[in-house]
């Protein structure tokens, strides 16, 4: 009796011929490899400096957006602390909360005027951000996140318990922007320069060392640099983008409360890392811009849509833990077919 | 000496309440954020049968409720957890995940507001050494100690009871012997869940079944597990002492607000201090090289 | 002559629980001599590398570097001192390029502070620098080689990896953990000029190894180690036939 043989096939994957003439000198000679190199990050910063244009086409989305770009820079911080330092912060919400509480302060308390606030903020509430964290550095990264979880908690409860900074009330009186144009540039310059000036760090000398820490923090050590101080770096760097993101917030909705420490800010980040892709710093801006207008659009079903956040990083931690960045951008690299064995 | 009533049936409460979630871990190695999630949900589901259906028998409520719990873990990790398995962090953050769906889940699905509340076992109260005690915390601190007794035996005696305690020690060498990792994990899963829904079922009728209850719940969980050291019964014991009566005692000489932050604030001293906890059987922090 | 002692350790001792891994240690090692350590498994050889690296703290006992005191100082701050140290079980950094694993020692304090690098001034461009230490320890220049990501490198340009590291730190003293284990023994014969070569600039080297024929061929002075103790010290010829080094290796023949 004949024995029917399998042809035995697998998938091949090859850099296309375009990325392969890119990878050298050769990437100026011809207008289509500078096309390649430079169109998807040129089709970025134009879509999005563009953007407030279009809006105005539908005004309801404007703020909408604003919110979009402050959650890809707390998911470009939370990208590059997890997938480039190795420091897994579940509680991201406590930056936010830090810098719109402290903006409030600056800006209603003390009356400084908002071009003085934010700054102020971003940088105090990063050092503030960077000393109360700075005691968990040490931590194994299960604890780290545990701890992390806990800090948006124990910052509301603790408001709350005390009724300073107006309890549950929270701070009001916060002035919004003089002008709706520098409130959508504002945030987007910001965006790009988080984002650009983040894959530029990463490259640097330094920015080795960081991502050295989190491949293998003792051959750092045995190297003379101290893991401590770049951890404390890294937090501080991650914290001035979410108190950027927080105090931005305070003068958009022109208040200052507890949901600044709202769950929204920790997870909705992680979860666009996720989606869009961990370790890419850009697909935490795409997983974003995903997933931001996809809540507005759940927003009738009430608390149901973070049912739905949760439902898809679930799904895509479990099933598709690459995410869609490094997914798009094999695709663009690479073509696969299939070959006999 | 109210404190010292109160105190003890605080941390008999918080004790019961961490118990799933330290079997859970113990046995393998899985943070279950979801505790809390589960928590609730036994609660709402009794609450269902009780409510919903005419003339529903209390005590199978209560069961139908902890067993649909216990089946709901076991779906957890069979769908979703095999497939993580090892890598921490995406554990956590998964069952945090699937813990926060759940619960505001329930919210969006009508609980709201704070008509839910469960029967208590025994109406009324009686005096003990001054201090007035409702039957309900009499019945929560005998039966968990009763529990905490029962597990010990279980898990020193009996033969499934033995396997779980091996796996708990040395994974590895428990499946050189042929005991199933998977296997026992669902299993160890599905009684983590259940014992939530154990939990839930004495204490929600002290109280309101609401969903904030749930994330605190979650919280006091991960609070006694890392301070008596995650993995180890002794340390779990030992610390639901020392927050309960910590947090009797802030509520006498301080207010009631301070509950949580106790809690909160008694993990952060913790892993600063002695990151792995009282009896924590965690190595040294740094890897050794 | 002898050259002055450059480190002197004394009476380490270190417990793991039960177990008794390194029992009142001492030796000394003079400036610029090649120590070598040898011990069967489990003789606590690395563990006495941690101690005195600073990667781990030792119970009892002081470790002296040129005379001052770094028993139980922080990791980093002994390498800044110009300790270096491979790990037996080698970790580059995998997601970096060869060469870019360099960087990382290069942007030490310590290499910045050193600096004087051929080929491009106190600072100088540390691409180049790392790409000029790669050849120095044997990367072929010309080749893709440097440029290749860690994880994909043979275990023998790994090996030599984890010693550019620590030649990348301008060291004093390199503590070698089992450089030539893995190795095949021509890999093991490239790697002898680079041995020599560190001698011959002055940096001295502790090397604990188990293929004690290529230990024997550069060592000037042994120390064997057995179950935590220290049980012979000297030339290796001496250490060889020391029947307590037979005896730890072999087995005794008492019945």
């Amino acid at each position: 009796m004949e024995t029917k043989v399998m042809e035995m096939m697998r998938k091949e994957r090859i850099d296309r011929g375009i990325k392969v003439r890119t990878e050298g000198i050769y990437a100026i000679s011809a207008i289509q490899e500078i096309l390649y190199l430079l169109g998807p990050r040129l089709l970025l910063i134009v879509g999005v400096l563009l953007l407030p244009f279009f809006l105005e086409l539908a005004p309801y989305w404007k703020r909408v957006i604003n919110i979009m770009f402050v959650y890809s820079i707390l998911a470009i911080a939370f990208d590059f602390l997890a997938n480039y330092v190795g420091l897994v912060c579940l509680g991201g919400a406590f930056f936010v909360g830090v810098g719109g509480y402290l903006s409030a302060i600056f800006n209603s308390y003390f009356h400084f005027p908002i071009y003085l606030s934010i700054p102020i903020a971003t940088i105090l509430g990063a050092a503030f951000c960077t000393l109360t964290i700075l005691p968990c550095l040490p931590l194994r990264g299960v604890y780290f996140a545990i701890v992390t979880l806990m800090y948006p908690l124990l910052a509301t409860r603790v408001i709350e318990a005390l009724n300073i900074l107006g309890g549950t009330n929270g701070i009001s009186g916060v002035d919004s922007f003089p002008h709706q144009y520098v409130e959508h540039y504002a945030i987007i310059i910001i965006m790009l320069v988080c984002l650009f000036g983040m894959r530029r760090f990463v490259n640097e000398d330094i920015g080795l060392a960081v991502r050295g820490v989190k491949d293998n923090d003792q051959a750092v050590k045995a190297s003379g640099i101290s893991i401590t101080y770049i951890k404390t770096l890294a937090v501080f760097i991650a914290s001035l983008m979410g108190c950027f993101g927080g105090a931005y917030i305070a003068h958009l909705y022109m208040w200052a409360g507890l949901s600044l420490f709202a769950l929204d800010f920790s997870i909705i980040p992680i979860a666009s890392v996720v989606i869009g892709g961990g370790g890419t710093l850009v697909g935490a801006v795409i997983g974003s811009f995903i997933l931001v207008p996809l809540s507005e659009f759940l927003r009738f079903f009430g608390t149901f849509r973070i049912v739905i956040y949760c439902a898809a990083l679930t799904a895509f931690i479990v099933f598709k833990s690459e995410g869609l960045m490094v997914y798009l951008q094999r695709k663009y690299h690479q073509f696969e077919r299939w070959v006999k064995v | 000496m109210e404190i010292l009533v109160y105190g003890i049936i605080n941390s008999i409460t918080l004790a019961i309440i961490s118990l799933g979630f330290t079997l859970v871990y113990s046995i393998s190695r899985l943070p279950n954020f979801a505790h809390g999630a589960l928590y609730i949900t036994t609660g709402y589901i009794t609450w269902l049968f009780l409510n919903r259906l005419e003339g529903f028998p209390y005590p199978f409520a209560i069961f139908l409720g902890i067993a649909i719990t216990c089946i709901i873990g076991a779906l957890i990790y069979q769908l979703i957890l095999i497939r993580i398995r090892g890598m921490e962090i995406s554990e956590i953050i998964a069952t945090y995940a699937i813990g926060l769906a759940i619960l505001e889940g329930l919210r969006w699905g009508g609980l709201r507001g704070m008509t839910f509340t469960l029967p208590v076992f025994y109406p009324g109260a009686i005096e003990i050494f001054g201090v007035s005690v409702d039957y309900q915390r009499i019945i929560i601190v005998i039966v968990g100690v009763c529990t905490f007794i029962l597990l010990y035996l279980f898990t020193h005696f009996n033969k499934i009871g033995l396997a779980l305690r091996g796996i708990a020690q040395d994974e590895r060498a428990a499946m050189m012997l042929g005991i199933d990792s998977d296997t026992t994990a669902i299993i160890s899963l599905a009684i983590g869940s259940g014992l939530a829904g154990f939990a839930a079922i004495l204490l929600l009728p002290l109280g309101n079944i609401i969903v904030e209850a749930g994330y605190n719940v979650l919280i006091f969980a991960i609070a006694v597990c890392v301070i008596g050291g995650l993995g180890s019964w002794a340390g779990t014991i030992l610390a639901s002492f020392i927050i309960g009566f910590a947090q009797i005692l802030t509520e006498h000489f301080l207010s009631s607000h301070y509950q949580m932050v106790v809690a909160l604030l008694a993990i952060i001293v913790t892993l600063l201090i002695k990151p792995s906890g009282i009896f924590g059987k965690q190595k040294e922090l740094e890897e050794r090289v | 002559m002898k050259n002055n002692v450059i480190i002197s350790v004394r009476g380490i001792s270190k417990t793991f629980g039960g177990l008794k891994a390194l029992m009142d240690v001492s030796f000394d090692v003079h400036e610029g001599e090649i120590f070598g350590i040898i011990g069967p498994n489990g003789s606590g050889k690395t563990t006495l590398i941690n101690c005195i690296t600073g990667f781990i703290k030792p119970d009892s006992g002081k470790v002296l570097f040129q005379g001052k005191d770094i028993t139980g100082l922080a990791p980093h701050k002994i390498a800044h001192m110009g300790i270096t140290r491979t790990f037996q079980i080698m970790r580059p950094y995998y997601s970096l390029p060869a060469y870019k694993n360099l960087i990382i020692p290069l942007w030490s304090p310590r290499a910045r502070k050193l600096g004087g690098w051929r080929g491009g001034g106190k600072h100088g461009d540390r691409d180049t620098v790392a790409v000029d230490i790669l050849e120095e320890i044997g990367f072929e220049r010309d080749s893709r080689v440097p440029y290749k990501l860690a994880s994909t490198l043979p275990t023998g340009y790994q090996k030599r990896l984890e010693l550019a590291r620590c030649i990348a730190l301008r060291p004093i003293i390199i503590f070698c953990d089992e450089v030539f284990s893995g190795l095949s023994m021509s890999e093991i014969a490239g790697m002898m000029p680079l041995i020599e070569k560190l001698k011959m600039d002055g940096i001295t080297l502790i090397m604990v190894e188990h293929r004690l024929r290529e230990l024997f061929k550069v060592a000037d002075r042994v120390m064997a180690l057995n179950f935590g103790e220290k049980i012979a010290e000297g030339d290796y010829t001496e250490v060889i036939e020391d029947r307590r080094v037979k005896e730890a290796y072999l087995g005794s023949e008492e019945v």
